[in-house]
């Protein structure tokens, strides 16, 4: 177990990385770092797909000099679904961003607990 | 006729442009823009159904010159077909409902960016409607969660504020899961068109490889679509999202988005990982049990509200949690049970939210309890259509509600576990009792005898009561007509396998 665990340390780092970020993400308290952990949760399951798609000795499907035979290359599709996942990551980070900038100015505090606090107190 | 094959095409990409003009119109235009849009979308989703209807069969369209293994597809068959238009037709009822409420509520000058979420949220529940590739089903999942947060977050007030913070957290953390089960999914199969993954799923279950993998993938999918679908333990987001959005929002949040969710879950357990497979999985297990606890927590989280919009908000647990239980029945009957009632809960909790808009505006804008005394009186469309909606939701024949509760005791009935039967009739009697507890309590309140007559409605909001009289309607009919709905459900899951 622990062997096959080494020898795809990629997969093991992505997997370690993730859980790093999901729990940061819910458990957390500043928004900024809520947003930290966002980020690496989305980077660890960009590294997963990386390493998934390359192959030890191979290269990118650029032809320059005549196409070889297909062992010769890597599947692009994960680097395609990498870019795509970083455009949908960044977007949401930047909405994420935006609202923490507006609770700041609203409550003078990134802790979301004490944001939650003070909105229960302003209601009643 | 073949031209009809294009439309669900046109229809996603009509509303994505709509949204993008939207976002440089005045307020104004904007609004006649998305309404045109999503009308529009309504008549092609309309072809669309009558096309599959007649021809009986399912379409792939292909985007693009590249064929199956690569490119993308769109797929609509019956199921598809019956959704897109019941959707569009959720979506142009709530923003007509809701329209005055919402001029009252967001400003003149940014009520255009309300707008931009409507077309991107309706693009993206068609995307998710109609696409045939898992990877484009995430990416309109991410903008669904943008456009929802939006809807949430355009009233301005900072309450609103704070409950579309949380209910982002929650969505990423859905989405990251989704994500990387995503990722595992196209490792093990190294497809991301549906049929071809179901293809190599089957050839993996037959050969024993990969099993724990794939079952992990599955178990992380399922769960981050329950989070963003506000299943039982992960619902906390819910009920302050629902009530601080204004109401046009809350009908939208809770009738189309988390139904468009659970849709894809649905498609992806029988188009991508095959529903015998599924059957198999013991995942479906914890949807159950959650689906269970959730219908009875969410009801009675309800009944201790004091505020009308977060009883409806925690009424919407509980019946997500009916949706969850059909699912996890883990048969061909349950699932039908489950797909009824996505129709038949969103039928009525839209119009509970516009209705529940119209009795506060009566009530000096509160949802609180004391003030809503005698509403109904004020109001006495708004009265009636809530009215209606309680009696879905409790399950009161001629009403869609009560169908679909013969349709999960029905399958509970022929389910192969007996224990899975006991627990399910035992649980929607509770929950039916809780339910008429909570609703019967609201109904009275409202109808409660008041001789205040200051509050009598100011300004007639005609579209509100048109909207309230074709909801009503609709609702009736959906009871009334319900085995033909169903039977065109039924031969859509099939088609969908």
């Amino acid at each position: 177990m622990a062997a096959h665990l080494l020898q795809n340390y990629y997969e093991t780092v992505a997997v370690i990385l993730f859980s790093i970020g999901f729990t940061t993400l819910l458990l957390h308290r500043n928004m900024i770092k809520k947003i930290i952990g966002l980020n690496i949760m989305d980077t660890a399951v960009y590294l997963f797909l990386a390493s998934k798609g390359y192959i030890e000795g191979r290269m990118a499907p650029i032809v320059t000099g005549g196409v070889q035979e297909m062992e010769a290359y890597i599947n692009p599709i994960p680097a395609g679904l990498v870019l795509t996942g970083i455009v949908v990551s960044v977007s949401v980070t930047a909405v994420m961003l935006a609202l923490t900038i507006r609770l700041y100015r609203r409550y003078g505090s990134l802790d979301i607990d004490e944001i939650t606090m003070k909105a229960r107190k302003e209601e009643s | 006729m073949d031209f009809i094959r294009n439309f669900p095409f046109i229809g996603i990409f009509l509303c994505m442009s709509s949204g993008v003009v939207n976002s440089v119109l005045p307020g104004k235009w904007a609004k006649k823009v998305s309404i045109t849009a999503v009308t529009l979308n309504l008549v092609l989703s309309a072809a669309v159904l009558y096309y599959v209807i007649t021809t009986n069969q399912s379409y792939v369209y292909v985007m693009g010159h590249h064929p199956a293994p690569w490119g993308n597809e769109i797929r609509f068959g019956i199921l598809e077909g019956i959704f897109a238009t019941f959707f569009c037709m959720i979506m142009l009822l709530s923003v007509l409902g809701g329209i005055q409420r919402l001029e009252e509520d967001i400003s003149e000058k940014r009520s255009n960016l309300f707008y931009v979420m409507v077309n991107l949220v309706m693009a993206a529940i068609l995307a998710l409607v109609y696409t045939n590739d898992l990877f484009t089903g995430y990416v309109f999942v991410e903008i669904m969660t943008i456009g929802a947060c939006g809807l949430i977050v355009v009233r301005g007030e900072s309450r609103s504020l704070v409950a579309s913070v949380k209910y982002m957290i929650m969505s990423l953390i859905g989405s990251g899961l989704i994500l990387i089960s995503l990722s595992l999914i196209y490792d093990l199969t190294g497809h991301l068109l549906m049929s071809n993954i179901q293809e190599e799923v089957a050839q993996l279950v037959e050969s024993g490889r990969y099993i724990d993998p794939l079952a992990t993938a599955i178990a992380l999918l399922s769960v981050g679509i329950a989070i963003k679908s506000a299943l039982f333990p992960f619902h906390l987001w819910l009920p302050d999202t629902y009530t601080y959005a204004t109401s046009t929002s809350s009908a939208i949040l809770s009738s189309l988005i988390s139904k468009a969710y659970i849709f894809l879950l649905i498609k992806v357990f029988y188009r991508v990982i095959g529903i015998q497979v599924i059957f198999q999985n013991k995942i479906l297990h914890l949807l159950f049990a959650f689906g269970i606890a959730g219908m009875i927590m969410g009801s009675v989280s309800a009944i201790r509200q004091n505020d009308l919009k977060r009883m409806i908000a925690y009424s919407s647990v509980a019946q997500i949690g009916y949706i969850y239980m059909g699912i996890g029945m883990g048969t061909t009957i349950g699932m039908l049970a489950a797909v009824f009632h996505i129709m038949s809960h969103s039928a009525s909790k839209s119009m509970m939210f516009i209705s529940a808009s119209g009795l506060s505006s009566v009530s000096g804008r509160s949802c609180r309890f004391q003030k809503l005394r005698g509403a109904a009186h004020r109001n006495k469309l708004a009265g009636f259509a809530f009215l209606i909606g309680g009696f879905a939701m409790i399950g009161i024949p001629m009403t869609a509600g009560f169908i679909s509760k013969v349709y999960f005791a029905q399958a509970a009935v022929q389910s192969p576990s007996n224990i899975k039967m006991i627990i399910t009739i035992i649980a929607l009697g509770i929950s039916t009792i809780l339910n008429a507890v909570y609703f019967m309590r609201a109904i009275i309140v409202i109808y409660r005898p008041t001789d205040s007559h200051e509050d009598v409605v100011k300004r007639k909001d005609i579209l509100m009561s048109a909207v309230l009289i074709c909801f009503v309607i609709f609702n009736f009919a959906l009871g009334l007509h319900s085995d033909t709905v169903v039977d065109y459900m039924r031969a859509g899951l099939a088609m969908f396998s």
